[in-house]
């Protein structure tokens, strides 16, 4: 009786959560099916199943957009950002455990600290650093500006992470005649790995979708990654939904499929960093 | 002896060097040159830079109407946004618990909103604010498909806080699964056992027992919706009258459009206590409301 009860409820459950779904979709649905109607037919109704498919939308506004550009740069930084932020804080992350100084704990203190600083507090000198190096208006700058916001979060991570590694390995491989350096890189990193993936994870999907940093770093229009590609596109061909709508769905496709493929980490990832955090 | 010293140095540089050396100039000077800045008339671009003492303060304090508007947008945002994410979230979360055949689905579903950026969030939500609405309205009659959405001070408040709440909720709701797995089957065993009510579970077993995860909540929430800039900026641009500009977006046009920087630099300083004084008592209040199962 009450199994059979407790049955029901969860069926009821199911369906309500199914339709909130297809709520929770209907932005996805209104951007696709109308990216590939003509202007008229958006215009007539942006509700109904495209009439007929005018797949031409799309390679107007990958030409006209320089979508393949904007992704090539979106991914030169995106990898050597990421590629940095987990290699430095892997490594800082394991001296300050294995060393727990003095000053390596006022620096991780310093770490916890400067992540409640909003990006907007220091984004007005960070362009002067920026400019002083001389690395303005270049991936360079765009790239270091990225690993200096990035790292505290990770290092605290990793450190947290790092606590429950055991260290009898990495004396088993110094008695075997192994250097701090290489056993961190042969013994010490590949045990790192959950953290890892959730560290690139992470850091992949905010440094890909920022739009704000990128926006005052990089002026050159050949530098354009693709929420700036997006923005400038969508300044020039506001309401020419036809064009905008197309580019859209190309600047929301490559993030949307590498969720897909990785979603087990980037949902594991959250949860561990929140009972971290 | 020696030689032990000095590679212990030489480790600490190694290891600690790289990271230690981007944080520095990339937060740690900046932060230090943002607090000289906000007591200067720096525009800049020239070199001239002459100190103005405390008059950047004084002018935000009683000059400058539209930081105070963005300030008290922000404010009656994050209220909103805080509460209305978090009880999404915890609710998709609470069903996405339960033994659902499409719970994988759906999970991967709700959370999908947040991996894509606010700015391109934003542009695809105003097509749909001003042509899906407008046809939905057609089909439907119903008036609130044609409420003039981004055009009007009042609904467009709302539609940057539905936007905010379809894109976040997802990302609390992931916080939320694993924090209410962790709730031990026996406690709930044993309290059904004992003829409580599902809304008696809720409130009074499951709630106290997740409160680590709602401070998480809660302090993520009010980051993100404090620091707010892409969504408005895509979906708005801080408008009708500068109706919809967050603090994040007033200090960004002080700077880069009025060439205030000074000025601009001195907000930010500002943002950043008001930001740092509501975090640590949010995190205290929900931290002593923690129990230990």
């Amino acid at each position: 009786m009450k199994a059979k009860s407790k049955g029901r409820w969860n069926i009821g459950i199911e369906v309500l959560m199914i339709l909130l779904a297809l709520l929770f979709l209907s932005p996805f649905y209104f951007l696709l099916a109308n990216s590939v109607k003509s202007f008229g037919e958006i215009l007539s109704n942006a509700a109904s199943w495209p009439q007929e498919f005018m797949w031409s939308n799309y390679t107007n506004a990958w030409k006209l957009a320089r979508f393949s550009e904007a992704f090539r740069n979106s991914l030169i930084v995106t990898i050597i950002s990421v590629v940095l932020i987990s290699l430095f804080s892997a490594m800082a992350a394991y001296r300050m455990v294995r060393a727990n100084t003095r000053f390596n704990q006022i620096l991780l203190l310093l770490f916890v600290a400067a992540m409640v600083v909003p990006f907007q507090t220091i984004m007005i000198p960070i362009l002067k650093v920026v400019n002083i190096l001389g690395v303005n208006n270049s991936f360079a700058g765009l790239i270091i500006s990225n690993l200096g916001l990035s790292i505290p979060m990770a290092i605290f991570l990793f450190h947290g992470f790092i606590k429950s590694v055991p260290l009898e390995i990495e004396e088993a491989a110094t008695v075997d005649g192994c250097n701090p350096i290489s056993a961190f890189f042969r013994i010490v990193l590949p045990l790192l790995k959950p953290m890892l993936m959730t560290i690139i994870v992470l850091n992949a999907l905010g440094i890909w979708n920022d739009y704000l940093l990128p926006s005052l770093i990089l002026q050159a229009p050949g530098l354009r990654t693709i929420p700036l590609a997006t923005f400038s596109f969508f300044g020039q061909y506001t309401k020419q939904w036809d064009m905008a709508l197309p580019a859209l769905t190309l600047g929301v496709a490559p993030i949307v499929i590498f969720y897909l493929f990785m979603q087990r980490y980037i949902v594991e990832g959250i949860a561990a960093g929140s009972v971290k955090g | 002896m020696r030689g032990s010293k000095l590679s212990q140095f030489g480790q600490q540089t190694f290891f600690v060097g790289p990271a230690l050396l981007f944080f520095t100039l990339i937060t740690i000077i900046p932060f230090l040159m943002g607090m000289y800045y906000s007591f200067t008339d720096w525009n800049g671009v020239s070199g001239n830079v002459s100190w103005v003492g405390a008059d950047n303060f004084t002018a935000i304090f009683t000059n400058d109407p539209d930081f105070w508007s963005s300030f008290w947008f922000t404010v009656r945002f994050t209220v909103l946004g805080v509460v209305l994410t978090n009880i999404v979230g915890f609710f998709l979360a609470y069903f996405l618990t339960k033994p659902l055949k499409t719970r994988n689905m759906l999970r991967t579903i709700f959370f999908m909103p947040n991996v894509i950026g606010g700015l391109l969030l934003g542009f695809i939500w105003q097509f749909i604010f001003i042509k899906g609405f407008a046809t939905m309205g057609d089909i439907t009659g119903w008036s609130f498909f044609n409420l003039p959405w981004l055009g009007d001070a009042t609904t467009g408040f709302w539609a940057i806080v539905m936007v905010f709440v379809w894109q976040s909720s997802g990302y609390l709701m992931v916080i939320y699964i694993a924090s209410l797995s962790n709730v031990s089957k026996e406690v709930l065993e044993a309290a059904e056992i004992d003829g409580a009510s599902r809304m008696q579970v809720l409130r009074s077993i499951i709630v106290p027992l997740i409160m680590p995860a709602v401070t998480i909540g809660l302090f993520l929430a009010i980051s993100w919706s404090f620091k707010m800039f892409d969504l408005n900026l895509s979906l708005t641009k801080g408008g009708p009258f500068k109706s919809t500009e967050s603090v994040a977006m007033n200090i960004y046009n002080e700077a880069f459009l009025n060439n205030r920087y000074g000025l601009g630099t001195a907000k930010a300083l500002l943002f950043f206590l008001i930001v740092a004084i509501i975090t640590v008592i949010q995190v205290r209040v929900t931290k002593s409301k923690e129990v230990e199962a």
